[in-house]
């Protein structure tokens, strides 16, 4: 039985999972929920991953690559790009919400970035499970 | 044919970053070197920095690879708390005399345990941490220190000064490592050639009473504050008011102390590297505390280096970093509470007065009065500014033939140029000991590879605790107790600091006593550590792929250190997905191909030759390739050095010695069209003058493409006749045209088309070039009028001596940032140039006889075009981007191409020499091998699964694979794919994309991650259950 909810990023080799090594070094803290899978390039991840992890009982996927046009590998980013979108789709057939994937890209030197974007998503699936209020929407006065 | 007169060793002075640099390469090259260090451990500054500019890469990270690789290499002999007492003889065979002094601690025995630190009764300031904190008599230099020995400080050490008294180390050092009846030695070493990296000390500011340096405790060093700012410094990371611990709010850093400052200290030149660390200091404090306010006091801000004025202006737009240009020249105490007064004279011209919690006083290089003497001893000459007397031409070369010289030792500079030097230095040395490269090397060859593909899995797992990185968070006991529950896991061990030298052998041992088949370290990056494992593995016979690393430093403990149960529960996590994954690793086996013996060198310029000479010298064939029909380059253009050395003659020598050398060939007015293949085995098709193509076969290739200069639109150039750019200008010089011969006044114009919005960057060389030329026009006629209207002066390093010579001789500098740009119009004969004035606050005109513009320099428009045949990036600016700013600085992650000159980026002639000897090193480092070793990190087609689809086909980045028909033994008609391994880079691509799971990159498999995410997302039952 899985209890605690946990998340997938898929990270690469070059770019973020060299952030999240320096998000160490900085000491920057993010949700304990995470559990980074190194892999060489964002376009590695087949979308048959994805859809396997969340049936696994993850809560989310995300896959991190280097910025579009800093690809390690000339283009693999954007391939995984191109995926994103059928994967989105199909989630959405299978009964997902669309919320619980995300592709983003960060640099090497882009620790506080990975690091913010593990906490937004991680805030957003905490909004799916109702712990936290939507306000996103929401008309606050004070603005 | 080795010679006898010749020695192939070689003697490295001094184990910083530059020394390293040069004994890895020389030891990779074929020649054995001795690595002498005075303190107890190399990596010299690196190891104290906490990160470096412009990336902001933690420094000790990026060196930690580099100080294993010295210290396990075969063919470098690191001699410790050693000192080189003299050197005598000749080129190709020195005698050198080194004394040893004594450690008192056992090297052999010694475990790095650490008790005897901790049952020391001694504390002395650790100057390690810049004083900011103590280390016992017995200690380490660093944590992570090579070799990771301690060693007893005699001047401190109770029982030394009094052998009745303490003894404690030794009496609880269980191996008994402890030796206080250690004695100086006395080592004589045959060498062909020496190196000198003899690197640097900053500036003591106690020197001078006027910064309150020693007498307020919140005036502090740069240094100082690099190990508060330190993760693993003795605050970890977190600062505070040295006076009363509360937290900062204002911090004013003051540059040039101890440099551009002949009055209080006698160190004219400017140091380098101080305005780049102190915005680099200013931007991470500002980073954890965003709302503490940072002012940068300066003269000028030197950031001409290569993206450092972007980083420049990110500091000020960015993160919010004040910065004032004005000396300060006196810090007072206000109150009695700790805070810190300072006055200025602000832009306006008024006299402010500010108040500060801390003051951080930005020091200066110095050449060390020990490195002096040494120096001295040797007989190499000294400049007046106390660096190695070197040539622009020869930029590795001391006075003494034989004796070459590196990193700060030949003047203030930062990381990048001290790697380059290093690497320069190789390549010079190895020019003169070509002939007995390879004769005093040794080859470990590992055991015997055991194969254990067909034994079940028996997974050793380690646990390092990384000091406290690791265990301070994560409960390693329990994490261990764990880890011996999962299934195959037949060992499991933890570590103070598994990557200790020490923990290397253990885990060799126990590979052995227990059979193991498979490595989990769970510990920190395998980007990093990896390599040092893999090497491990393979001293223990069985294959270095057969590991895998849990990264519960970085990815947990460090991310979690507020949160030790989330940590601990993450940790077996992490384990648990590395034990699925090492189960199902296989060995592989690198792929070794011979290396065509070759070079071809893109470009005749400078960089060019300087490359084709030394690989000819050091006994390769070079193909030299030059667009246009005739050698030179940009360097046609240039009179002078920086120094004043005479640039033609030298062009007119390197020629004719490089059309002469037998090794080399020249081809005129030849581009590259194609290129294939891949390191080791390149083949280019050239385009030559007769259109006519011809395949060249090479083993690596150097880019020395150089660069263009910027054509102004601006400034009535063009339209003006008497607006002339800076190269037009040195002609008209020469021939003492009418236009110069006449002129009574001169303006010179900086930063024309550089600095600017379109590019952001400094082309580097134009203040000195622009100064120069003044100078000499003043000697010629002192009652010549001569401004220079400038935005920063940026006479790096020793030039600055020029730039006061300049003042001396009544040369006007006039800023002119402020109030933007000059304006310049036509009067007559003459042109009128109108600025605003700063010291009077008002415009003013001047006549001109002649407007001189400082013309930027620009990528070359070839560039992109090489780019992509060669697969390298270039930057935003269009020069070709290295593989690692900072350690890599000619090479690029395409294995076999490196880059030197204005390619890589504008500077003076010297730096592209440097370059030049650098990119040469590489590749005679290369091409040495013979034969080459590549990753076997590519992907390999499932012959069941695959059908031919052929989609990887289409996405594979480096068309490296190829569809393959064939019948099967019925006649069949069927299709699959072949992966060229050596084309493979293995980024997965085709792996994403396959839709039968018919391909897998090796290590990566499609079953490895998927095993990954499984474990990850598998609940662990409480421990309680499990037993």
């Amino acid at each position: 039985m899985n209890t605690t909810p946990k998340i997938i990023a898929f990270c690469c080799n070059w770019c973020s999972y060299a952030a999240a090594d320096l998000a160490g070094i900085s000491r920057l803290q993010y949700p304990g929920s995470v559990r980074i899978i190194r892999v060489m390039c964002s376009g590695m991840v087949h979308p048959e991953m994805v859809l396997h992890a969340l049936d696994k009982g993850a809560e989310g996927v995300m896959i991190i690559g280097c910025h579009l046009g800093e690809c390690h590998y000339i283009n693999g980013n954007e391939m995984a790009l191109a995926r994103a979108e059928v994967i989105a789709d199909t989630l959405e057939d299978m009964g997902y919400e669309s919320e619980r994937f995300q592709i983003t890209w960060v640099s090497s030197a882009e620790p506080e970035r990975l690091a913010e974007a593990f906490r937004a998503f991680c805030g957003r699936l905490a909004i799916l499970r109702g712990e936290l209020a939507d306000i996103s929407d929401s008309q606050d006065s004070r603005f | 044919m080795a010679d006898q007169s010749m020695n192939g060793s070689v003697l490295v002075v001094g184990g910083g970053i530059s020394g390293m640099q040069a004994a890895l390469d020389l030891a990779d090259s074929g020649f054995f070197v001795y690595l002498v260090e005075k303190s107890g451990a190399i990596g010299g500054s690196m190891p104290q920095f906490n990160k470096v500019f412009p990336t902001n890469d933690c420094s000790m990270c990026i060196i930690a690879p580099k100080l294993v690789e010295c210290g396990r290499h075969p063919n470098i002999r690191i001699m410790t708390l050693s000192t080189v007492q003299d050197v005598t003889g000749t080129a190709g065979n020195f005698t050198v005399r080194v004394i040893e002094h004594p450690r008192y601690v056992d090297m052999d025995k010694c475990i790095a345990c650490g008790q005897c630190t901790s049952v020391c009764p001694k504390s002395v300031d650790d100057s390690f941490n810049s004083n900011i904190a103590k280390r016992k008599a017995i200690y380490i230099k660093y944590p992570q220190a090579v070799p990771l020995k301690y060693q007893i400080d005699p001047t401190s050490c109770l029982h030394l000064k009094n052998p009745t008294k303490c003894g404690a180390c030794a009496e609880i050092c269980p191996p008994g490592a402890i030796d206080f009846n250690d004695r100086e030695r006395e080592h004589i070493i045959q060498v062909g050639s020496v190196v000198m990296a003899l690197g640097f000390q900053t500036f003591d500011p106690a020197k001078s009473k006027i910064w309150g340096y020693g007498v307020y405790p919140n005036v502090i060093t740069s240094l100082q504050f690099e190990r508060y700012l330190s993760p693993d410094g003795p605050t970890d990371g977190q600062l505070s008011r040295p006076s009363d611990k509360k937290p900062v709010k204002k911090v004013a850093f003051l540059q040039c102390i101890g440099s551009r400052d002949k009055n209080r200290c006698n160190n004219e030149y400017c140091s380098t590297v101080c305005c780049m660390y102190a915005i680099k200091e200013a931007m991470t404090i500002k980073e954890s505390n965003p709302d503490l306010e940072v002012t940068i006091f300066y003269m000028d801000m030197r950031t001409p280096g290569k993206e450092f004025d972007r980083y420049l202006e990110r500091a000020k737009n960015e993160y919010g970093v004040r910065f004032i240009r004005s000396r300060i020249h006196g810090v007072e105490p206000k109150g009695t509470k700790g805070d810190l007064r300072l006055h200025y004279i602000s832009g306006q011209g008024q006299q402010v007065e500010e108040v500060v919690d801390l003051v951080v006083l930005s020091v200066g290089l110095e050449t060390p009065e020990s490195m002096v003497r040494l120096a001295e001893r040797i007989g190499i000459h000294m400049t007046p500014d106390r660096f190695a007397s070197i040539s622009a031409f020869m930029p590795v070369h001391t006075s003494k033939k034989g004796v070459y010289t590196c990193g700060a030792f030949n003047g203030p500079r930062d990381i990048p140029q001290s790697v380059t030097g290093g690497s320069a230095a190789a390549a010079s040395v190895s020019a003169l000991l070509t002939s007995v490269r390879h004769t005093q090397t040794r080859s470990l060859l590992p055991p015997v590879e055991q194969d254990v593909g067909g034994e079940e899995p028996r997974i050793g797992v380690f646990v390092c605790h990384c000091g406290t990185n690791i265990a301070g968070v994560v409960d390693v006991e329990e994490l261990a107790e764990y880890a011996a529950t999962l299934p195959q896991v037949v060992h499991v061990a933890r570590n103070l600091f598994t990557c200790a030298q020490d923990t290397q052998d253990r885990i060799v041992q126990e590979i052995r006593d227990k059979r193991l088949n498979r490595i989990v370290v769970a510990a920190c990056t395998p980007r990093t550590h990896e390599p040092l494992f893999r090497k491990t593995l393979k001293s223990a016979g069985i294959n270095e792929y057969l590991i895998e690393m849990a990264n519960i430093r970085n990815q947990n403990s460090w991310v979690h250190n507020q949160e030790p149960e989330v940590a601990t529960q993450k940790a077996k996590d992490l384990v648990r997905m590395a034990v699925v994954k090492v189960q199902t690793q296989v060995a592989r086996k690198a792929i070794r191909l011979p290396i065509a013996p070759s070079v071809l060198i893109i470009g005749g310029g400078v960089a060019g030759m300087t490359a084709a000479l030394n690989l000819a010298e050091q006994g390769f064939q070079v193909h030299l390739i030059e667009k246009t029909t005739q050698l030179g380059g940009n360097a046609l253009h240039l009179f002078q050095t920086w120094n004043g050395e005479h640039v033609p003659r030298y062009i007119s020598e390197l020629k004719e010695n490089v059309q002469q050398h037998p090794l080399i060939e020249v081809a005129y007015t030849s581009t590259v069209l194609s290129v294939d293949g891949h390191v080791g085995n390149f083949s280019s098709t050239i385009r030559t003058g007769s259109s006519r193509k011809r395949v060249i076969n090479h083993g690596a290739v150097i880019i020395t493409t150089g660069a263009k200069r910027y054509i102004p639109e601006e400034f009535e150039y063009g339209k003006i006749p008497k607006v002339v750019a800076s190269i037009e200008f040195d002609k008209l010089h020469m021939h003492n045209e009418t236009r110069v011969a006449n002129g009574k006044s001169f303006v010179f114009i900086q930063c024309v088309g550089s600095r600017n919005e379109e590019r952001p960057y400094c082309s580097k060389s134009c203040c000195t070039h622009s100064i120069q030329s003044a100078i000499k026009l003043k000697k010629e006629a002192p009652s010549r009028q001569i401004y220079i209207l400038y935005r920063e002066i940026r006479t790096y390093g020793q030039r600055e001596r020029i730039y006061n010579q300049a003042r001396e001789l009544g040369i006007v500098f006039i800023n002119y940032e402020m109030h933007g740009p000059p304006k310049v119009k036509k009067d007559g004969k003459g042109v009128l140039v109108e600025v605003w004035d700063h010291v009077l606050h008002r415009p003013l005109e001047i006549k001109a006889d002649v407007v001189i513009l400082a013309a930027a320099t620009l990528a070359s428009p070839d560039a992109m075009n090489l780019g992509n045949l060669f697969k390298i990036p270039l930057n935003s600016d269009g020069f070709f981007q290295e593989a690692h700013v900072k350690l890599r600085p000619v090479e690029f992650n395409v294995d076999g191409v490196f880059v030197a000159g204005l390619a890589h980026y504008p500077k003076p002639l010297e730096e592209s020499i440097s370059q030049a000897l650098a990119a040469a090193a590489k590749a005679g480092r290369l091409l040495a091998r013979k034969e080459i070793s590549l990753e076997p990190n590519t992907a390999l087609v499932d012959p069941v699964n695959c059908d031919g689809c052929a989609l990887c086909i289409e996405v594979c980045p480096y068309q490296a694979i190829t569809l393959v028909e064939y019948e099967d033994e019925e006649g069949t008609p069927l299709k699959t794919v072949n992966i060229d391994p050596v084309l493979c880079k293995g980024c997965g691509i085709c792996q994403g994309t396959c839709p039968k799971r018919g391909v897998d990159v090796a290590g990566f498999t499609y079953a490895q991650l998927e095993a990954q995410i499984d474990a990850a997302l598998e609940e662990e039952a409480p421990l309680e259950e499990q037993l």
